[in-house]
């Protein structure tokens, strides 16, 4: 520890010699001169997404929040997949009869590895890159719930789409200590640069968009009467 | 077995080096055909962004704002990481992070590691270490995988195997994975990798890794990847060690809408890679109970102090310079002698090892900006190239051996000549006099002695004209000033 510590004041000592003199720009003057906001209407960012996501070969389907259970479970009979992991706080009602459901009350890891499929619900998605945001809360479970089963069934509500990256960082200004932002299914492009779907993480990634009008981010829901209204 | 070495200090020289991987038509279509193809899809994934260009100047600035300040960033950062539950430990040079790194697995008493692609463990030697220790690293990323079973070295910074084609792959994976009746289709291959690692990911309790960000406002890692072998190191181990440049850092989260917009566009011409991850300390029962990090420093504050150099430390290892050079496509990344290889490397190196190896690499370029127009963080690569040049000379040239040497005394001739305007006219008149033995009949001069053969090698000389600008001038009546 004494040898580390010593390298620590001898880096900085290093550092602090390095950039003396130079008159540094605070950080508030860093130029920012890029699109922070998206020129998409709802409609168009929804379609958007679903077309990125599809790209990337994931399977997406919409629904009204109506038709959500229903839908759920054409996707998992369409999966063709039995075991089913859960986060903790999915909606119960989510859990529909007829599966072997594997909630997470602290499953060991071949549990999980066990389970063939795995539903999840998200923080938010970035319709430029077809980018799913997983903050790891109660409804999207521990970070490990969502890698190892092979089929990812994601539930994403219409309202938590932007259509910029930018857009989602102001969406959370008090920055998560866990995320991951998943852009279509595992692959990789490492032998003769042929993307291959499928490596490591599932396989499979299946999106249910919600199309939930009456949602409580009232600003998005705003933005789409206006819309119909025919205005910008 | 592969025969290259990517230690500097023992690497030939580079035109050498490249000599030898030109006459391999084999490598060279790999290296040709996996360029071709990132180049063309970042192309038109940069094309759609109109704000590229305001991207590229913001991350510039916020890059350069963090070496400005780099001393009270890696402060603040290593305040949040501790007080998020991590442990952040210094190193100064590669010997003190291999041997931080080793502490870290002999408390774990670990047999096995498993590793996600990181380009500073190769620039530690950090897998020859492991091994001397008996503790068996597992590199966990598709190409490190075929490299490492391979016995092969890395020639990308970003798909590192591309001068290995399916056949070859299947010949390793064959042999190593003791699978014969393997088939070269790359899903069949990719399949074998996903088993073979499957139970590694489930059993062995210690990764390690890079970092593509840092984050100082959290204290927070973050890694960009593709496969999902990256999120299980992360994930699945009790204990996880990041080892990181010192210059990886952004001040804020907010800082990584910019970063993640460039990196995966320009890196392997995606909107996003598949995943990226991202992590402040330890988080109760979820993931690794235990996290180190590794702040290396080998070389980089004497970068961080040189005013034009500065700006290598920006990189964030994209490797779209190495896509985009003429050089690097014809020779791959082995010719470099070095684990960075490419316009990047040629900059990288020499500075890592304050010149004294790699001298060769400044010169591996033909300053053509291709690598600085594609730069996501607007390194001007030529620049740097340029003063690396004149450094190579300043050194070069005090050392007795080049008294003599007769490009260093054709230079002392040339600057004795321009000094003045007499001077001048005399060297013309000489050099048109020495040269009109070697003139051909047809005006040209088709061959030279000594130094000046490197030019008639490949290119044919013209004879000076009869009479110099300045007499035409005279002869024109027009008055020199």
């Amino acid at each position: 520890m004494n040898a580390t510590t010593s390298s620590r004041e001898r880096i900085l000592d290093r550092i602090r010699k390095a950039t003396a003199g130079g008159n540094a720009a605070a950080y508030e003057s860093i130029p920012r001169l890029y699109d922070r906001h998206g020129k998409m209407q709802l409609e168009q960012r929804i379609a958007l997404m679903a077309e990125r996501l599809v790209e990337y070969g994931a399977e997406v389907v919409e629904c009204d929040p109506a038709d959500l259970i229903a839908t759920i479970a054409a996707r998992l009979e369409s999966s063709g997949r039995h075991v089913i992991a859960a986060p903790e706080g999915l909606p119960a009602e989510w859990l529909i009869s007829g599966y072997s459901w594997r909630v997470d009350h602290g499953l060991s890891y071949a549990e999980i590895e066990g389970a063939e499929g795995v539903v999840t619900a998200a923080s938010a998605a970035i319709a430029d890159s077809g980018t799913i945001v997983l903050h790891h809360g109660p409804a999207e479970g521990r970070r490990v719930l969502s890698l190892l089963p092979d089929c990812h069934l994601c539930i994403l509500r219409t309202s938590q789409i932007v259509e910029t990256l930018p857009e989602y960082f102001d969406l959370f200004p008090t920055p998560p200590t866990l995320a991951t932002y998943i852009s279509g299914p595992s692959a990789t492009a490492d032998i003769e640069m042929t993307r291959i779907k499928g490596v490591h993480g599932p396989r499979h990634l299946n999106v249910i968009l919600v199309r939930d009008t009456s949602s409580t981010s009232g600003k998005l829901v705003s933005m789409q009467a206006a819309g119909q209204a025919g205005t910008q | 077995m592969s025969h290259v070495t990517l230690d500097p200090r023992q690497a030939l020289p580079f035109p050498q080096a490249a000599l030898h991987v030109l006459r391999d038509t084999q490598l060279r279509k790999n290296v040709a055909q996996a360029t071709d193809i990132i180049q063309s899809k970042r192309a038109k994934l940069v094309a759609e962004k109109n704000d590229w260009q305001q991207l590229r100047t913001s991350a510039a600035a916020i890059r350069d704002h963090v070496l400005a300040n780099l001393g009270s960033y890696l402060d603040q950062f290593e305040a949040r990481c501790t007080a998020a539950g991590g442990t952040v430990h210094w190193a100064a040079d590669a010997d003190e992070a291999r041997r931080i790194i080793l502490d870290i697995l002999r408390e774990e008493q670990a047999s096995e590691v498993i590793k996600i692609k990181t380009m500073t463990s190769s620039e530690i030697d950090l897998n020859p270490a492991l091994e001397a220790a008996q503790i068996q690293p597992i590199e966990t990323d598709l190409a490190e995988l075929i490299l490492q079973l391979g016995q092969e070295e890395p020639s990308h910074l970003v798909v590192p195997a591309l001068h290995i084609n399916r056949s070859q792959v299947r010949e390793i994976f064959a042999r190593a994975m003791n699978l014969p009746n393997l088939s070269d289709d790359p899903p069949e291959l990719t399949a074998a990798a996903r088993s073979y690692l499957r139970k590694k990911f489930l059993t062995v309790p210690v990764a390690i890794c890079g970092a593509n960000f840092m984050v100082a406002e959290t204290g927070a890692v973050s890694i960009v990847e593709s496969e999902g072998n990256g999120r299980m190191c992360l994930t699945l181990p009790k204990t996880l060690i990041a080892l990181a440049g010192i210059e990886k850092l952004v001040p804020r989260f907010q800082d990584l809408e910019v970063m993640l917009q460039l990196l995966a566009r320009s890196a392997t011409g995606e909107r996003m890679s598949p995943y990226t991850s991202l992590w402040a300390g330890v988080t109760p029962n979820d993931g690794p109970q235990r996290f180190h990090v590794v702040l290396l420093d080998n070389g980089r504050t004497d970068i961080l102090a040189k005013k034009v150099e500065r700006q290598t430390l920006r990189c964030i290892r994209c490797a779209a310079c190495q896509n985009s050079c003429p050089v690097y496509r014809q020779t791959g990344g082995h010719a470099y002698g070095s684990v960075y290889g490419g316009p990047i490397g040629a900059i990288l190196t020499p500075q890592l090892m304050h010149l004294e190896h790699a001298q060769t690499l400044p010169y591996a370029s033909s300053l053509c900006g291709a690598c600085y127009e594609v730069c996501p963080v607007k390194i001007n690569i030529p620049e740097v190239l340029i003063e690396l040049r004149a450094q190579v000379v300043d050194r070069e040239r005090k050392t007795t051996a080049r008294v003599l040497d007769p490009m260093y005394l054709a230079m002392r001739v040339a600057n004795f000549a321009f000094a003045g305007p007499t001077r001048f006219r005399m060297g013309q008149r000489l050099l048109r006099m020495a040269l009109w033995p070697l003139t051909s009949r047809d005006k040209w001069i088709h061959w030279m002695p000594s130094l000046g053969s490197r030019w008639t090698m490949t290119r044919d000389l013209r004879i000076p004209p009869k009479q110099s600008f300045r007499k035409w001038w005279e002869s024109e009546r027009r008055p020199v000033r």
